[in-house]
Order: structure tokens, then C-alpha cells, then sequence
């Protein structure tokens, strides 16, 4: 067994008697007025946000809300944009808008380093990642990827109706995230428990949520022990070793990054593969010109990350300010609607409709400035050779039953239940 | 015509190098990088366009040749 002072065994100390923070009051129940009383977890958020979204962006693009105890909603690209590229005034020391603001003080590192941070010490923890996700990194897990997917498509044998969500999409990014980091690949459904912990328990009790995320830290100084015993060629050892400024990373940035590469790759990448082939199944224009023009799927995933786009941030404001006609206060939250942003008629033509061929395509998808997502490459990945097998192995799909469709709340929107009729 | 990249601005989303390889490659940290001198052929002017029109952080420029 090796020893390192950083990661001890045995029991752990009970986390103490509540997370530090400010906490507000938790407010749920239909929505009054989207422009004074937003809130992205009603189920009439999740069930089609575009035209809520599109009506704000009109009559009151910055719209607010008091639940979480303040926050904020701009709508159209240019007001996304700015925030996301300043970051003097707003802080990522909290990206997931919840009832509790953690304390100022762990900025600029934040809970779940780089995504976190906040400069200076973003770049850094940021740039030690950076290498192992490079397109050209990414692609030797492509040959896995596409296998794995197969495998998939032929548990499907001798069935009518399957769901793309739950029985494909899910587990492509899961199996992917759990060979880099070195998981056992049968913990995915445990995956799946932490992902909708973190980021749909938003509107739980306090003290329930602080016992869901301290789960999920339990699970990660396992691994750390597994990794310290027999160290492997991942992701999970590189960060053990890792240093920073000429020492071994601090046990929480180690936990902390491990949560981030966990977590932010699941939900997120199978959001973006569900409602492609969501929009597949209902399209079969679409799907059949991708059949007979196999070269445009590039083209029309990042049509399918523009329209569909499954991920907003958030940003909590530093000081009180006034910004580009309203007074937002320190501490209020910002959402950076990437999926409001990459609907703005005043950045793209058709901002509505799905052009799969639009060449010309600057979306948002993966986010703006110093955060962009450290996954893209994989997640671009991922969601081509999900597709493409798909498309290869089920030409001819069609919605089972467009009712059955459910998509998820909160700031990862994608399909949860999706019956898709494959023969 | 030339290509190029302001350090300053891009993020490595690497839209440069997935749309105009010929011209673009990506540095070890994914960074998009202009490959050789950044001349423009006639034949690779398109490609040169596209990966200025969907560069998200709007990082590249196209420059006339004096």
C-alpha cells in the first residue's frame, strides 16, 4: 500500500456540521412572469425553453429573477458573450446555480478546478489538462469509442422500440470518461446518480445535497487509493503526480479536477448525441440527406450543438455594478445561456430552424473566453461516431412516441427518455 | 492573402484546423497554429474564409498581401 500524506485512509472525519456559505430560501412552483420570476428547473423550462428564451430576448433581455436568492438571465449572443469575457467582474467560483453561494474566499480556485477558477490561477490548473485533451489526444479513444457503440446497437437485437437516451447516448460519454480517468467501467449507473446529484438536485435541502456531493468525493478518494496502490496510465494517477508551482496539487484540486472531468463530460455529451438523434427521428428529411451525403455530418453536428445546445454556465457577480441597464448586486447569480445565445437572430440567420448544411456557424456551444470547454475535442468526438454508427446500424428510425419524450432540468438540457422506433 | 491567428484571442475550440487543415494545425496544448508562412492559394481561399467566419473567438484575420 502506498502512503501519501495527502489522501488518508481509514474513516473520514465527518464533514462538519454545515457547508460554509450564504444559503437563500429555496422557491419552487410555476413561474408567474419569465422576465421577473425565471426559473430553469420548472418542467416548462426543460420541456421547450427556445421560445421562452425568444420572447425575453425581445421584450426584456436581461431578465431576473428572485429565487436563488437574485439571478439574472441575458438572452441574446452580444450580453453573453461580454460576461463570459470578463471575468474582473464575474466569477466562476460557482458555476451551477443552487440555494447556497459558497464562501468568496475559495476563489480563485474554486470547488471543482479549472471550470472553478478564476484567474490568475485558472490558466495554470487549466493548462495542466490541457494536452491530455487535444483533438489529436482525444482521437485515440475513437477505435474504443466506435467499438463500444456497436456493442450497443447490438444489444439491441430483436427489439422494436429502443430508448436513445437511456440505452445509447448515456453510456457512450460514461464508458469514455471512465477509461481516461481509469474507473471500473461498470460504475456507470453510480455516474448517473452523481450527475443528476449535482446537477439537477438544485432545489433539495441543503443538508440532502451536502450528503449527495460528499458521496461523490467518497467515491473519488477511492479511486485516489486504487491509483495510489497500482498507478495507471491516466488520467486519475497524472493528477496524483501533477505539480503546480513546484509542488504536488493540494488533495482537493486533485478531487476537485477529478469531480470536474467526471462529471462535466457525462450529461453534457450525452445531451448533445440524445438530441441530435432526437431531431433525426422527427426530421427524416434530414436524416435521409445524411444517409446519401455521409461528408455533411460535420457540417450538421455543429448545427446540432448551435440549435440544441446542452450547456449553460453561470457566473456570480463580484461587486455591486451597473451593466448594460441593470443594477446587479455582489453575489447575484448570472446563467450564461449559450442555448439563448446561439439563438440570437441578430448573430444568425434562421436563428430558429435547423440549417444541418449552414456553413457559416460561430454558435457558442462549448462556451467563450478563458472557460472554453476543456472537452470539446472529446465531446466532438464522441457525438460523430455516435452518430455515424447510428446512422450506419439504423438507417430508418423514427419517434416510438413523441409524447414519451422528457427532457432534463436545469442548466445540461437533453432528452432523459427517448422512444425511438428502429425497425 | 495570409492567414492569421492573435495569440490573444483563441481559445484552441480548433474550428481552424477541423475546417482548413492545409492551413491551420494545433500546437501541443490544442492552440490553433497557422502552418508554414499563412499564404493563401487561390484553391484553398474558401477553406481560409470558413475558418474565419466560425472561429467562435472571432481570432482570425485575413490579411491582403502588400
Amino acid at each position: 500500500m502506498t502512503v501519501d500524506d495527502r489522501f488518508p485512509r481509514g474513516p473520514r472525519e465527518p464533514g462538519g456540521d454545515e457547508e460554509p456559505g450564504t444559503r437563500s430560501e429555496i422557491v419552487t412552483g410555476p413561474v408567474r412572469d419569465w422576465a421577473t420570476d425565471f426559473s430553469h428547473l420548472e418542467p416548462e423550462w426543460s420541456a421547450d425553453p427556445y421560445p421562452i428564451q425568444d420572447d425575453l430576448r425581445q421584450r426584456c433581455p436581461i431578465a431576473h429573477t428572485e429565487r436563488f436568492g437574485g439571478a439574472w438571465l441575458p438572452t441574446r449572443y452580444e450580453d453573453v458573450a461580454a460576461i463570459a469575457y470578463d471575468t474582473d467582474r464575474f466569477s466562476s467560483r460557482a458555476i451551477i446555480v443552487s440555494n447556497l453561494r459558497p464562501p468568496r474566499d475559495i476563489a480563485p480556485i474554486g470547488g471543482s478546478p479549472p471550470i472553478s477558477s478564476d484567474p490568475p490561477f485558472h490558466h495554470d490548473a487549466r493548462k495542466l489538462l490541457l494536452s491530455a485533451f487535444t483533438k489529436k489526444e482525444v482521437a485515440r479513444q475513437e477505435p474504443a469509442t466506435r467499438a463500444f457503440c456497436h456493442s450497443l446497437i447490438d444489444s439491441f437485437a430483436g427489439r422494436d422500440v429502443v430508448d436513445a437516451a437511456h440505452e445509447y447516448a448515456q453510456h457512450i460519454p460514461m464508458r469514455v470518461i471512465a477509461n481516461m480517468l481509469g474507473f471500473p467501467p461498470e460504475d456507470g449507473p453510480q455516474f448517473r446518480a452523481f450527475v443528476e446529484d449535482l446537477l439537477e438536485g438544485i432545489n433539495l435541502p441543503p443538508d440532502d445535497r451536502q450528503e449527495r456531493v460528499s458521496r461523490l468525493f467518497d467515491y473519488l478518494l477511492d479511486q485516489v487509493h486504487a491509483h495510489l496502490d497500482e498507478p495507471r496510465d491516466d488520467l486519475t494517477t497524472f493528477l496524483i503526480n501533477a505539480e503546480l508551482y513546484g509542488q504536488k496539487l493540494s488533495p482537493d484540486v486533485v478531487t476537485g479536477a477529478m469531480a470536474l472531468l467526471l462529471i462535466a463530460g457525462i450529461d453534457t455529451t450525452w445531451s448533445a448525441i440524445g438530441a441530435s438523434l432526437w431531431h433525426l427521428a422527427k426530421t427524416p428529411a434530414d436524416r435521409e440527406r445524411l444517409l446519401a451525403e455521409p461528408g455533411l455530418l460535420r457540417t450538421a453536428l455543429e448545427e446540432f450543438l448551435r440549435a440544441y445546445a446542452p450547456v449553460t454556465m453561470a457566473r456570480l457577480v463580484k461587486d455591486d455594478t451597473h451593466w448594460q441597464g441593470v443594477d446587479m448586486k455582489a453575489d447575484d447569480w448570472v446563467l450564461l445561456s449559450f442555448p439563448a445565445a446561439n439563438r440570437d437572430p441578430a448573430h444568425f440567420d434562421r436563428a430558429d430552424e435547423v440549417v444541418i448544411d449552414r456553413e457559416v456557424n460561430r454558435h457558442a456551444a462549448f462556451g467563450l473566453g478563458i472557460h472554453r470547454c476543456l472537452g470539446s475535442h472529446l465531446a466532438r468526438m464522441e457525438l460523430r461516431v455516435a452518430l455515424e454508427v447510428w446512422l450506419e446500424r439504423i438507417p430508418a428510425f423514427t419517434l416510438a412516441d413523441p409524447g414519451a419524450v422528457t427532457w432534463s432540468a436545469g442548466q445540461i438540457r437533453g432528452p432523459r427518455a427517448l422512444p425511438i422506433r428502429i425497425r | 492573402m495570409k492567414v492569421q491567428i492573435n495569440p490573444e484571442l483563441c481559445q484552441g475550440h480548433g474550428r481552424c484546423y477541423d475546417l482548413a487543415p492545409a492551413l491551420f494545425g494545433a500546437d501541443d496544448e490544442g492552440y490553433g497554429q497557422v502552418l508554414g508562412d499563412g499564404i493563401v492559394s487561390r484553391e484553398a481561399e474558401h477553406d481560409a474564409n470558413l475558418a474565419v467566419l466560425n472561429c467562435p473567438e472571432q481570432a482570425i484575420e485575413l490579411l491582403e498581401e502588400e
